[in-house]
């Protein structure tokens, strides 16, 4: 099975991550659109450490850090939702502006 | 050096041991010195307000001295001690030594003896004064000055001392600054003594030219040898003796001592009897081997002496104020030293030096004990106070007993050596001066005692002048009083003619001792009291019985008497002649070269300074603080501009990262 496969569905991953980030409003929606993002950079990691047999497991021991990294993120992404839902009775990014000049 | 002097006394013949306490003498000068230090930052708050220390010290001293006296007495070599002060290249060094011989340790005897007695009179006497504590630090200075000026054995070092006694006496004359006289008084009394001081600082420069050192054991020594000589010689001698005139208050510098009358009394009897007058006869006493041999010197020293002597009893005659008197007394005794040491008799000139002291400790103690009462100086406000003041009238009668030169009284001797002294120089013809001595000596005896008698008679006999009722002092005055009574009656039996120690501990090397002598030794004392016997009895005739009345404001003498009573118008002389000239002209030249010449290079440096702070001040407003001000707006202006861009939506910021993400992607793929 040739790695373009790979390749195509990470992009596609990906971009709908991206499309999340970038589109939605709701907080946790965002946090899930991060975790497929990283999930695509996951499949392109095991797609190319099997393409390469040399390189032995490493794109896959790789992946591992990245899933127990993206859990951590998560966990510390979703206590701030809450306690931003906490203070503000909302998860909407767009009134979360007061960072700002 | 030390061994040099045990080798010298070696072959000699003399025996020499080294003394135990004699080698630790210089601890004497530094106990007052001390004190002084501590009474200065801590009297305050002691309960004594500082006197006790003080006291201590001079009587730790005092103890002292007698031991290492007593050391000298049985037959201990002295000591002399020095080590390295400064070191100059060339290999010029100063020393700073002691050097504790049998004059060194009369004049230790003397001055902590006196002090000791001083300090406890002033108990009394300063008690309600305000400066109490400050007064006590300055006789422990003045003190301490004394005896390091004492135990020098180098002239710098003695210089240092000789200076630090002027201060001291300067801020104790001076001591009731409140009133103007007294702190010109006090000036007077260290410009005047100024004036010797630069004579005896070129004294020493030359002698150092001369002799390459300022060792005054080993210049003597090359004065004794002739290495030394001449003229030069000579003018370094009278150099020295400037010093001496003006430290002890000699003919023409004498003008300063009545003034000094304005300190606290006890400091006059400090000044008097042991700590400052009595320097420049130990000056020329010290370096008396070099005056010997330097030509006319002793000449001018025995001439300067009698014109000093008679000079000053004449004046003592007509003074009112009581301490003036003694004032004058001193002057003219102080005379009688330096005359006897003029005509060559050293063991009489010192041993009057040491009797002297007693009395005149006591005179003065005794005064104060009557001014302390009748709250006046002046004798026309004392009178009739034999009854009032018991032990004030017998102490002041033994004292002027004393200074008469009464048979047994410590005066008698000692003058009696003097007198017979210049007889002895003038019949035997060693010196031209000697007969000028013995004529004015004689005539200041009889003088001395007229004077005292005048002063006795006015203070203690007749009618009480003054205002309210005069009574005794309290004991810490009157116990200080009879213990110089009692030293004034015993010390003289120390110089008995021919047997008295003194001959053998102040006997220079080099003149003979002489022999019992029915002349010298009976007829010529006889004579001396049957003279200071008939003064007394002339003065109680005319002071008391007021026989020979002579008008002294009209009649044929007035014009004596005025001349006597004006000081025979050295004041004015001295102000008008020397004073005056000097301050307007020289004022003249002086606010000349103050207004145009230092006020044109202060301007001068003002004015620059103005132009380089004008030109600074350019520089930092114009180009420093343009930089910086530049660089702040830059960074505000563009802070301003890229403020917009942060909206505070994170969405937003996301956006912009992947877009330019995108674009470097696209970048690398296209390249």
């Amino acid at each position: 099975m040739p790695v373009s496969y790979f390749l195509v569905l990470s992009a596609l991953l990906f971009s709908i991550g991206i499309y999340g980030v970038l589109a939605r409003q709701n907080a946790v929606l965002i946090l899930l659109s991060i975790e497929l993002m990283l999930n695509a950079v996951n499949i392109n990691l095991v797609a190319f450490s099997s393409m390469l047999a040399d390189a032995g497991l490493d794109g896959q021991v790789f992946a591992l850090f990245v899933i127990a990294v993206a859990a951590a993120e998560v966990g510390i992404g979703l206590a701030i939702v809450i306690l931003m839902f906490r203070n503000r009775q909302t998860v909407d990014v767009d009134e979360m502006s007061l960072m700002k000049w | 050096m030390t061994d040099f002097l045990l080798l010298a006394a070696e072959e000699a013949g003399h025996e020499v041991h080294k003394g135990t306490f004699t080698e630790y003498m210089w601890i004497v000068p530094l106990l007052p010195f001390l004190s002084a230090i501590v009474i200065g930052f801590f009297g305050k708050k002691m309960k004594n307000r500082g006197h006790a220390v003080g006291i201590a010290a001079v009587a730790i001293g005092f103890a002292l001295s007698l031991v290492g006296f007593a050391e000298l007495a049985a037959g201990n070599a002295h000591v002399e001690k020095a080590w390295t002060w400064f070191e100059f290249p060339g290999g010029f060094e100063l020393e700073f030594g002691m050097n504790y011989d049998f004059l060194a340790g009369v004049m230790f005897v003397v001055v902590t003896f006196i002090s000791m007695l001083v300090q406890i009179y002033s108990t009394g006497y300063m008690h309600d004064d305000e400066r109490y504590t400050w007064f006590y630090a300055v006789l422990s200075l003045f003190t301490g000055s004394m005896l390091f000026l004492v135990i020098a054995n180098n002239l710098t070092q003695m210089l240092v001392g000789w200076e630090g006694v002027g201060v001291c006496s300067y801020f104790l004359i001076g001591h009731y600054w409140e009133e103007k006289e007294n702190s010109s008084a006090a000036m007077k009394a260290f410009i005047t003594t100024r004036v010797g001081d630069i004579g005896f600082m070129f004294g020493i420069f030359a002698l150092f030219v001369l002799a390459g050192t300022f060792n005054v054991g080993e210049i003597n020594h090359l004065a004794e040898e002739g290495e030394i000589g001449g003229t030069a010689l000579t003018v370094a001698a009278l150099l020295l003796f400037c010093g001496a005139v003006g430290k002890s208050a000699q003919f023409p510098l004498h003008v300063w001592l009545p003034d000094a009358m304005a300190g606290p009394t006890p400091v006059s009897a400090l000044i008097h009897a042991a700590t400052m007058v009595v320097a420049g006869v130990y000056l020329v006493a010290r370096m008396f081997p070099l005056f010997e041999h330097a030509g006319a010197a002793l000449d001018v020293v025995a001439i300067i002496a009698s014109i000093t002597m008679l000079m000053a009893a004449v004046l003592a005659l007509v003074q009112d104020d009581i301490k003036r008197v003694l004032a004058y007394s001193t002057i003219s005794q102080l005379a009688y030293m330096m005359a006897a040491l003029g005509v060559g008799a050293y063991t009489a000139g010192v041993f009057h030096l040491f009797t002297h002291a007693m009395f005149k400790a006591l005179l003065f103690l005794g005064s104060g004990s009557l001014i302390h009462a009748v709250h006046s100086n002046n004798m026309s406000d004392m009178g009739g106070l034999r009854k009032y003041m018991p032990h004030t009238f017998r102490t002041f009668i033994i004292g002027s007993l004393a200074l008469a030169g009464i048979f047994p009284l410590a005066g008698f001797f000692s003058k009696d050596e003097i007198i017979g002294g210049a007889l002895r120089a003038a019949s035997e013809g060693h010196r031209a001066t000697a007969w000028i001595v013995l004529v004015s000596a004689v005539v200041t005896a009889f003088l001395t005692a007229l004077y005292m008698t005048r002063a006795c008679v006015k203070t203690f006999w007749g009618e009480y002048r003054g205002h309210g009722h005069p009574h005794e002092s309290a004991g810490s005055m009157v116990t200080p009083l009879w213990i110089l009574a009692i030293a004034s009656v015993t010390v003289g039996f120390l110089g008995v003619p021919v047997i008295g120690p003194v001959h053998d501990w102040l006997h220079l090397p080099g003149h003979e001792l002489h022999g019992f002598d029915p002349f010298y030794n009976l007829i010529l004392p006889a004579g001396s009291v049957l003279l200071a016997l008939s003064a007394i009895f002339i003065g109680w005739q005319v002071f008391h019985k007021g026989r020979l009345k002579v008008d002294v404001l009209g009649g044929p003498f007035a014009w004596a008497y005025r001349f006597v009573a004006n000081k025979y118008y050295l004041d004015e002389l001295y102000i008008r002649g020397i004073v005056r000239p000097i301050q307007y002209s020289w004022a003249k030249v002086a606010y000349w070269i103050n207004q145009k010449v230092i006020d044109g290079i202060v301007n001068g440096a003002g004015t620059a300074t103005l132009g380089g702070a004008r030109v600074a001040y350019t520089i930092d407003q114009d180009v420093v603080d343009f930089a910086v001000n530049g660089a702040a707006g830059i960074t505000g202006a563009s802070g301003g501009l890229l403020k917009y861009i942060q909206t505070g939506n994170v969405q937003r910021y996301a956006a912009v990262l992947f877009a330019a993400v995108a674009v470097f992607v696209a970048a690398i793929a296209l390249t």
